[in-house]
């Protein structure tokens, strides 16, 4: 394999990871942006407990991006985060509030100490998102770099745009809460979320259209990859697809609640997944089509505007040597984290499980 | 000007590193050896079938948790910070460096936090065999996760195995070299060991401080035990690793070696200098007291074996705090010594049966509690101030590695990073200790959550509280 063609591959496989982080992380991220919402004690249990037993799984992905990063991409790496200095310590603050309530809201002995660690909790996880949503704005509006390092200022990470990235990135993040709490809980705190889902569509819907109006027009390269003629073509069945699977979404949330409605004794899981698992698979497609969008609009520059995939991968013994453990590991990491979500599947009980 | 005395970019960056790094170590260096210690206990308790190992088992498997996610989210800082603050370095030595660490999460982070789940949640769920396989793949993760991390930190003590290209980066030419580097093995195993020395130090401080309140205890009798002969049979090894990595010290980066024995002058049959003070300006140190020949004995292992001092580099390739680097050492290695004589007493006290029941002993160990974090974070301290002025030993200065961020940026983030920390972290370790204060008991379950509103007298029915847990629930889950 030609050095070239490795770091096309690494790419696809980085973006990949981020792409798996955005998922996994953003339904627990979202499970804490619902928290307002969701207001007695058991249900707030019930809540962190669907995501308890993975979380740390999920967040690792995003370890994965950055040691990845590092290792095969290091040029993007030495200038990507020092452009995005103060959004990426902020979430990394943000992400330690999370990661130890979760273990400490249990561990309480008063129920004020409990309402603080939600507040970190919850807290961090808007913190979070937020700082990863402008980061993404920031990045995709370019940064700028001279010889090899970052050229600009401490505050260039902040624009309109990247705050709108940001505040999308809640609506989205809440979504998918709302979604996998609609496919892992039952009874009150069951409808509760629905209805919270339906709400969260809407806005990421509107986000999805705002983002998707401004891209074009952030940088000509953007502009020419989408409204080139043999583009044009791959580019317009998206907006359909969302439309579509936007409606199937808010189509299956109707369905899980009439089920819910009717419904005396528990259901088995396999059949959980059909009906209640169907709102969050349809809502992992909106953010698939949308990361999709931003990967057509951005390639080949790994760093827009100047720095292009090639430009800025590693050697290709590193590529290769790498790639070579990437390629029998991921898969087995794959199938065990499958096995664990599997094996802590159905619905989640008071009580039941953990703490 | 205040401008001078304002602390330098790259000054605010080092402390940042520093502090997160250090902070970091504090949680792994406790999980590494706990993680192997639940293996022990649950292998114990399926082998035995007693139930008293699944009481010490639950009992700190609380512990763990709390421990593993500070370990989480403070290591997660540092995955970044070489991007965030140290950005040239990043970009020139990450052919490098970068799939060591892109192993480590392959093969470690994933595979630790995969099964953490299962091994917190999943007793009953998953039944016994599983659930050891967990605890176990858990253990080995912690073990793998440590091999990656300190192959990278030690490549950067004895890079070996690259070529420097015309744009200054490292490239790979060896893996096996670079992976493999020359103060590696012992490292490993030094910091390893180290590592389960300071999991013996605090669960023998637990149950020597719950033998003194309860002599019958068994449970607490048993974790004391167990503690005390880890303490007796690695603490000596401890030692002779130590020594073992000293001598490649010695080889490859002599002036750290100078500094940590506050050596300046070149001798033949160099005294070894107990105390002193190195004194930078006046190139000596002050007030030295000496056994004669014993430095060139313990470093070369001859009578009259030759010593490099720090005169014999230029000043710019010393160490740049020589006293740091030289107290640092001696706190180490008197912690050392102090848990030597711990294990021995301890062997002389069991082979008289007498263990628990000598009230000083059992306070000594109480006092032991945070050695091992002690020396850990000491150790560290020699070796990485010692490195200095370099990142990469010998061809790569910290100077020259930093990123481009101004002085207040680097100023905003390491005071957002010590209040944090202290906050959070402060909270988390006041849970750890009040974990501590309570007794490992029969049918171990969950921790004293909601204890003190029942004995203040409100038993809450758990249709009043929703946060009680079943009966039949808590002590089949393990967590709990
Ligand atoms: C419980 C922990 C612990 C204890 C009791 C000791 N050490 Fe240690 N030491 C470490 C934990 C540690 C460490 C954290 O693992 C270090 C820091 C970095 C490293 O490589 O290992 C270390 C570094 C370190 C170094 C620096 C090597 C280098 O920079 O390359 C030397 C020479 C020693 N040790 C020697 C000793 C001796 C002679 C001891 C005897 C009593 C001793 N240590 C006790
Ligand atoms: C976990 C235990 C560790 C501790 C306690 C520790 C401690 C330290 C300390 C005290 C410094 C500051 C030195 C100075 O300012 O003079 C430092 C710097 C540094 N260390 Fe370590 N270190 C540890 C592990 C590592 C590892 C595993 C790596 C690399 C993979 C590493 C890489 C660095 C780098 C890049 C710097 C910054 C540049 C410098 O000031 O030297 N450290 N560390
Ligand atoms: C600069 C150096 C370091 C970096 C960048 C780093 C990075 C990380 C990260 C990202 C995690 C979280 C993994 C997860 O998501 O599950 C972590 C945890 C861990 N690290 Fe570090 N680490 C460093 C130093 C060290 C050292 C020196 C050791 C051991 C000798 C170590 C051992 C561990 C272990 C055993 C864990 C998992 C258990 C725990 O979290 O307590 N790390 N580290």
């Amino acid at each position: 394999m030609s050095a070239e063609t490795i770091a096309t591959v690494w790419a696809l496989l980085i973006a990949t990871a981020v792409f798996l982080y955005v998922c996994l992380d953003g339904f627990d991220l979202g499970v804490g942006i619902l928290f307002p919402w969701i207001h007695g004690r058991e249900d707030r249990d019930i809540s962190v407990n669907t995501t308890a037993p993975v979380w740390d799984g999920n967040e690792t992905w995003l370890v994965l991006g950055g040691a990845g990063l590092f290792a095969v991409f290091p040029l993007a790496y030495a200038t990507i985060m020092p452009a995005l200095y103060m959004p990426i310590i902020i979430m990394l603050l943000a992400l330690i509030f999370r990661g130890v309530a979760f273990e400490m809201r249990f561990r309480t002995e008063t129920l004020k100490q409990t309402m603080w660690w939600d507040r970190s909790f919850s807290g961090g996880s808007y913190v979070a998102t937020f700082a990863q949503g402008i980061a993404l704005g920031a990045l995709v509006q370019g940064i700028e770099v001279e010889e090899r390092a970052y050229a600009g200022g401490w505050w260039d990470w902040l624009s309109p745009f990247s705050v709108l990235t940001g505040v999308a990135l809640l609506a989205g993040y809440g979504l998918l809460g709302a979604c996998w709490l609609v496919w892992k809980t039952e009874g009150e705190l069951q409808d509760q979320v629905r209805a919270l889902a339906r709400r969260l569509g809407v806005l990421t819907l509107l986000f999805i259209a705002a983002v998707s109006l401004i891209m074009p027009f952030l940088q000509p390269g953007f502009r020419a990859r989408w409204f080139d003629f043999p583009l044009i073509l791959l580019a317009l069945p998206v907006p359909v697809l969302v439309v579509f699977l936007a409606w199937r979404m808010f189509r299956a949330l109707e369905e899980s609640g009439h089920a819910a409605r009717a419904r005396t004794e528990p259901v088995p899981p396999r059949q959980v997944l059909w009906r209640d698992g169907l709102p969050f698979l349809c809502a992992l497609g909106l953010f698939f089509l949308s990361y999709t969008g931003l990967g057509i609009s951005m390639w080949p520059m790994m760093v827009p505007p100047e720095i292009t995939i090639w430009d800025a991968a590693a050697p290709r013994s590193t590529q290769l040597f790498m790639l070579v453990g990437a390629a029998v590991l991921i898969p087995i990491i794959l199938a065990y984290t499958g096995y664990v979500y599997w094996l802590f599947r159905g619905k989640v009980q008071a009580g039941q499980g953990y703490h | 000007m205040l401008w001078d005395a304002f602390p330098s970019a790259l000054d605010l960056a080092r402390f940042q590193f520093a502090f997160t790094v250090t902070f970091h170590f504090l949680f792994p260096a406790f999980t590494i050896g706990l993680a192997s210690y639940l293996a022990v206990l649950e292998g114990l308790w399926l082998w035995t079938k007693r139930e008293i190992y699944l009481d010490i088992f639950r009992y700190w498997l609380k512990v763990f948790a709390v421990n593993f996610a500070m370990g989480v989210v403070s290591g997660i800082v540092l995955s970044y910070q070489f991007g965030t603050n140290w950005s040239v370095f990043a970009d020139r030595t990450g052919p490098v460096l970068g799939p060591l660490l892109g192993y480590e999460v392959l093969t470690a982070f994933f595979l630790e936090a995969g099964f953490l789940g299962v091994m917190l949640f999943g007793l009953e769920r998953v039944g016994r065999r599983l659930h050891f396989t967990a605890t176990v793949l858990v253990a080995i993760g912690t073990l793998i996760s440590g091999f990656w991390i300190l192959s990278a930190n030690s490549w950067m003590q004895t890079p070996t195995g690259h070529s420097i290209g015309p744009d200054g980066r490292f490239l790979p030419e060896d893996w096996w070299a670079i992976i493999f580097n020359p103060s590696f093995p012992f490292r490993y195993l030094h910091t390893i060991t180290g590592a389960f020395l300071t999991t013996a130090m605090i669960v023998g401080a637990v149950g020597a401080f719950h033998v003194l309140r309860n002599g019958a205890n068994a449970r607490a009798r048993i974790m004391f035990s167990m503690a005390m002969w880890m303490a007796a049979a690695v603490a000596p090894a401890q030692a002779v690793f130590g020594d073992l990595q000293g001598l490649w010290a010695l080889h490859y980066q002599p002036q750290k070696v100078a500094a940590m024995e506050g050596h300046w002058e070149t001798y033949r049959g160099a005294p070894l200098i107990l105390f002193g003070m190195p004194d930078m300006e006046r190139e000596e140190t002050r007030l030295a007291l000496q056994i004669p020949h014993l430095g060139s004995l313990i470093l070369r292992h001859e009578w009259d074996g030759e010593i490099l001092g720090l005169k014999a580099f230029p000043r710019d390739a010393r160490p740049t705090n020589v006293p740091l680097v030289f107290w640092s050492f001696r706190i180490m290695v008197a912690v050392g010594l102090l848990m030597i004589a711990l294990g021995l007493v301890s062997l002389w006290l069991r082979w008289r049966g007498t263990l628990y029941r000598r009230e000083w002993f059992l306070r000594w160990a109480v006092a032991m509690g945070p050695s091992g974090l002690i020396a850990v974070t000491f150790g560290w301290i020699t070796t990485e101030t010692g490195r200095q002025p370099f990142t990469v030993y010998g061809l790569m200065r910290t100077a020259e590695s930093v990123s481009p961020i101004a002085a207040p940026a680097v100023l905003t983030s390491l005071a957002m990073f010590v209040v944090v920390y202290f906050v959070v972290f402060g909270a988390g370790i006041w849970y750890l200790f009040r974990l501590f204060r309570h007794p490992p008991e029969a049918h171990e379950s969950g921790p004293p959550r909601g204890e003190p509103i029942r004995t203040a007298g409100i038993t809450p029915a758990p249709s009043v509280d929703p946060r009680a847990v079943p009966a039949a629930a808590q002590s089949a889950a393990p967590g709990e």
